[in-house]
């Protein structure tokens, strides 16, 4: 049975009326239209959905839409501002941490989730967080290094 | 960074940030832009008519079937090569930065697309750079010139006086003269001859290769505005979910779609063996899917993981002699000792990042496709053949590919999208999920290595005889300098090898693997390398220098020995040095890896893994490097984990969560050394460090431990087994 929800996404209002028990990717991409936010494995094992959902980090593929309900979300289309790029977003590109890039919304997402929880990791804090994102092109590498220099870009802040 | 728009129609071109979606053109006014009157022709001799969609025929001569020079002074790079993480839409631009002298930021990317690109086989082998590359660096050398020369009548003196920089050609001694290639081409259509070729620039003319260069698609792929083809929209659009059988060979017998049908806003199709249900959305269609009650026979095979390598062999077709000098039984006379192993490796999946993908609308007798594919032209034909229109009328757009490495060089996904469209009348998205990719995928071939080999009483190897079965060729020759040998490959086709074989050797598709042939035959070669240097009593280090002969490999492998240290602790140690090196293709390859083995657990971790790697002319040393690091990364997958398992035509890795790929906590140290040699023309760099990880870590192991591999994927259970029987 349809039902409306709203959840606030990227800081704005969003009223969707369709199936709450639907999967909050699927709402996103197909509903939404906010395709930054991909499909790896449909079975939380890949990370590549990740979003925040009231900071937390989330795999959307495994998370109902009516869980959402008066919550927020951050997409990584939410992640720049004013055509600024976030500072891991930055970084990300500053340290060539992507290839294909596929992986790479829900990478950032992961570590923006660990900066907030923790502005000051070690490289074993990061590797640990992002345990459960894949990147079959292997840039783990240099995510590790793009995390630690935003840390540092931050200086502490939470994002 | 621009796209084109006509009407509905995305044409993505890949601006020089990398961003593929912006500001949205009328298509006519970009062709006015690409190709109708506003740029210079070019025309070299006799003027050679554009050769588009020259199949089989090469590369175009037409400059004009590579580059645009536009009224804005920008430069439009056209290829049917595509991007799929290997940073071509950076290296490319930056090869025609250099000989048409423009900044990088001044070129676009226009890859893939089949309407405006020159036609390409394909984007595999490591190839983009080395074969593309010199026929658009010439085609940019033959655009300069003929700038060159319009400008000198503009100015005034002769072409020889004139130099070029950032897009400008000015008179040499006197700078401020000068104008810009804008102002040239001046929005007439200009034909111009040139009586010989323009040679192009010697590398160390160049500005902007050469240099540690960021990726141009990054900020697209940081903000989530690159698109890929799960990303199109639609008018009207429909996401298709399809039913697959259990199991490879079983056959549909009944398919009772009645509660699918019954689903709001579903729609089910049914033709012959294709059963879909499609929605406006995917996740109910696929919840529709679920609700199909479908029968199949059980297929045929009886073949699972344990079976599979007598299976190969007994099905393997005749053997293709790849290589055969001086004499075998000379060999066997000359040897003071002899030894002969056999190796295996198991079936691997490409496991993209992003699942096989494509949305293909049907206008009349026009088709547009977008699909994730390493083939845009080879999917054009399908398409036209799938739905009985000229191949001229079909156009595949290919957006950005999450990941390749062979895999998407065959594209069901596309031709089951095209299908659909047509049955159902409306535009329709085939995603595969997961589960559809490890089903549908063309793993790497399992294969199994037979060599024998001799020492002389010099340590020198007098003996190689060395089949495979169904690996392929590539890379199945020695780099030694052996003078009794013999290689032999029997079945593989990707990479080489003889084709048939009576009965169908795999119980799947089998297809070309990032480093096809060479990273399974590198294993069995290095590894019995390894065996050969410890009969020897020498090191593996000094026992590969002794019998090398070809002196760039004892510089690559030298200088990776320099960089990793030359001190190797006698096994069994717990930890482990290992060695490995190739040509592949011409690239040459030489790595060194440490690693820690807990005999409890049977578990290995790399440690830290060298690689020296001499690709010729390096063009962004940035991106080679990121090449080898993603290698070495991956690699260490197919060393350590990835295998399909399989059993009667089921294949029972169905996620990530049984399938395991490299993930952070495995990560190691990875050192990268590029050798200096410019002189040589660029080669490939996307696939040479992948083939030397099953070898280097399997040397590693043995190091550590003192028992051997013979079987890749070396797991945990592996491992267990060799130390529980040494």
């Amino acid at each position: 049975m349809d039902k409306t929800i709203r959840f606030k996404l990227n800081g704005k209002e969003v009223r969707v009326e369709t199936s709450p028990e639907r999967m909050l990717l699927w709402v996103l991409r197909a509903d939404l239209g906010h395709t930054g936010t991909k499909y790896g494995c449909g079975e939380g094992f890949c990370g590549a959905c990740t979003v925040l959902v009231d900071n937390r980090p989330t795999f959307s593929c495994q998370f109902p839409l009516a869980k959402a309900e008066g919550k927020e979300v951050l997409t990584i289309e939410g992640l720049a501002s004013g055509g600024r790029l976030h500072p891991l977003q930055q970084a990300f590109a500053d340290h060539g941490a992507l290839q294909c890039g596929y992986c790479t919304p829900g990478m950032i997402l992961q570590a923006y989730a660990l900066l907030r929880r923790k502005p000051q990791p070690t490289d074993a804090e990061i590797a640990d967080a992002l345990e459960g994102n894949v990147c079959r092109c292997g840039s783990y590498n240099r995510i590790i290094e793009a995390v630690r220099t935003a840390a540092k870009a931050m200086k502490g802040a939470r994002p | 960074m621009t796209r084109i728009k006509d009407g509905n129609d995305d044409y993505t071109m890949f601006g020089p940030d990398g961003s593929n979606s912006g500001t949205a053109l009328e298509r006519r006014e970009f062709l006015k832009l690409a190709g109708g009157g506003l740029v210079v022709f070019f025309a070299v001799g006799d003027g050679l008519a554009r050769q588009e969609g020259a199949r089989g025929g090469g590369y175009p001569d037409d400059p004009n079937a590579y580059l645009k020079v536009g009224p804005d002074g920008r430069v439009t790079c056209f290829t049917g090569k595509i991007e799929m993480g290997q940073g071509i839409i950076t290296s490319l631009a930056m090869m025609l930065a250099d000989e048409l002298d423009v900044r990088l930021e001044a070129v676009d990317m226009v890859m893939g697309d089949t309407d405006l690109c020159p036609y390409d086989a394909g984007t595999f082998g490591s190839r983009s750079t080395k074969y593309f590359g010199p026929p658009m660096r010439q085609a940019a050398a033959e655009a300069r010139g003929i700038l060159m020369r319009l400008a000198s009548e503009r100015l005034g003196p002769p072409v020889e006086e004139l130099a070029t920089k950032d897009g400008m050609i000015y008179i040499a001694e006197a700078p401020a003269n000068r104008v810009s290639y804008e102002a040239l081409v001046g929005g007439k259509k200009i034909e111009v001859r040139l009586d010989k070729k323009p040679p192009i620039k010697h590398f160390s003319k160049h500005a902007v290769s050469g240099k540690p260069t960021l990726r141009t698609d990054a900020r697209a792929k940081v903000t989530g505005e690159a698109k890929f083809s799960g990303d199109i929209r639609l008018p009207g659009m429909l996401y298709a979910a399809i039913l697959r059988p259990p199991a490879h060979g079983a056959t549909l017998k009944s398919a009772d779609t009645a509660a699918a049908g019954k689903v709001p806003g579903a729609r089910v199709v049914r033709d012959g063996d294709l059963v879909a249900v499609l929605h406006e959305k995917p996740d109910i269609a696929a919840e529709a899917l679920g609700l199909v009650e479908a029968h199949f026979e059980p297929s045929d095979s009886k073949l699972d993981n344990a079976t599979i390598f007598a299976h190969l062999k007994k099905t393997a077709p005749r053997a293709e002699t790849v290589v055969e000098a001086g004499s075998l039984d000379e060999g066997a006379k000359l040897a003071a000792k002899t030894v002969e192993r056999s190796y295996f490796a198991h079936y691997v999946a490409h496991a993209p990042s992003e699942p096989h993908t494509a949305v293909v609308r049907i206008e009349g007798d026009r088709a547009t496709v977008w699909a994730s594919t390493q083939s845009p032209f080879r999917a054009q034909t399908e398409v036209a053949q799938t739905l009985g229109l000229p191949t001229a009328n079909v156009r595949v757009i290919t957006p950005f590919v999450g990941c390749g490495f062979g895999g998407k060089n065959q594209g069901g996904q596309i031709v089951e999208a095209a299908r659909l469209a047509k049955l159902t009348g409306k535009p329709v998205q085939v995603a595969w999920t997961r589960k559809e990719e490890f089903f549908n995928d063309t793993f790497r071939p399992a294969a199994v290595y037979d060599v024998r080999s001799g020492l002389d009483a010099e340590n020198r190897i007098v003996l190689w005889d060395y089949k495979n079965y169904h690996a392929g060729s590539r890379s199945s020759q020695p780099v030694y300098d052996i003078p009794h040998k013999r290689v032999r490959s029997f079945g593989g086709g990707f990479g080489g090898g003889s084709a048939g074989g009576a009965v169908p050797a795999h119980p799947f598709g089998t297809g070309a693997w990032r480093g096809p042939g060479s990273n399974t035959n590198i294993f069995a070669t290095e590894s019995h390398i390894d065996i050969l240097a410890e009969a020897a009593g020498l090191s593996p280090l000094e026992f590969r220098l002794k019998n090398l002969a070809d002196a760039r490999m004892k510089k690559v492998l030298t200088a990776a020995a320099d960089k990793f240290g030359r001190t190797f602790a006698k096994a069994p140690t717990g930890r482990g040095y290992g060695i490995a090196i190739t040509d592949y293709l011409g690239t040459y390859v030489a790595a060194m890896a440490e690693v820690e083995v807990d005999k409890e657990k049977g578990a290995v971790r790399a440690v830290r893994v060298v690689c020296a790697q001499d690709t010729g002319e390096v063009i962004n040393p940035e991106g080679a490097r990121m090449q080898i690091e993603g290698c070495i990364t991956m690699g260490l997958g197919y060393c350590l984990t990835e295998e399909i398992r399989f059993k009667d035509g089921r294949v029972l890795d169905e996620n990530f969560d049984t399938y395991e790929i490299p993930r952070f906590s495995w990560l190691p140290k990875i050192e990268v050394v590029l050798v200096d040699n410019p002189d040589m023309a660029p080669q490939g760099c996307g696939e040479p460090a992948v083939t030397v990880m099953g070898a280097v870590i399997a040397n590693a192991i043995y190091d550590a431990i003192g028992v051997r591999l013979f079987t890749l994927p070396m797991t945990p259970a592996r491992i267990k087994e060799a130390l529980a029987k040494s």
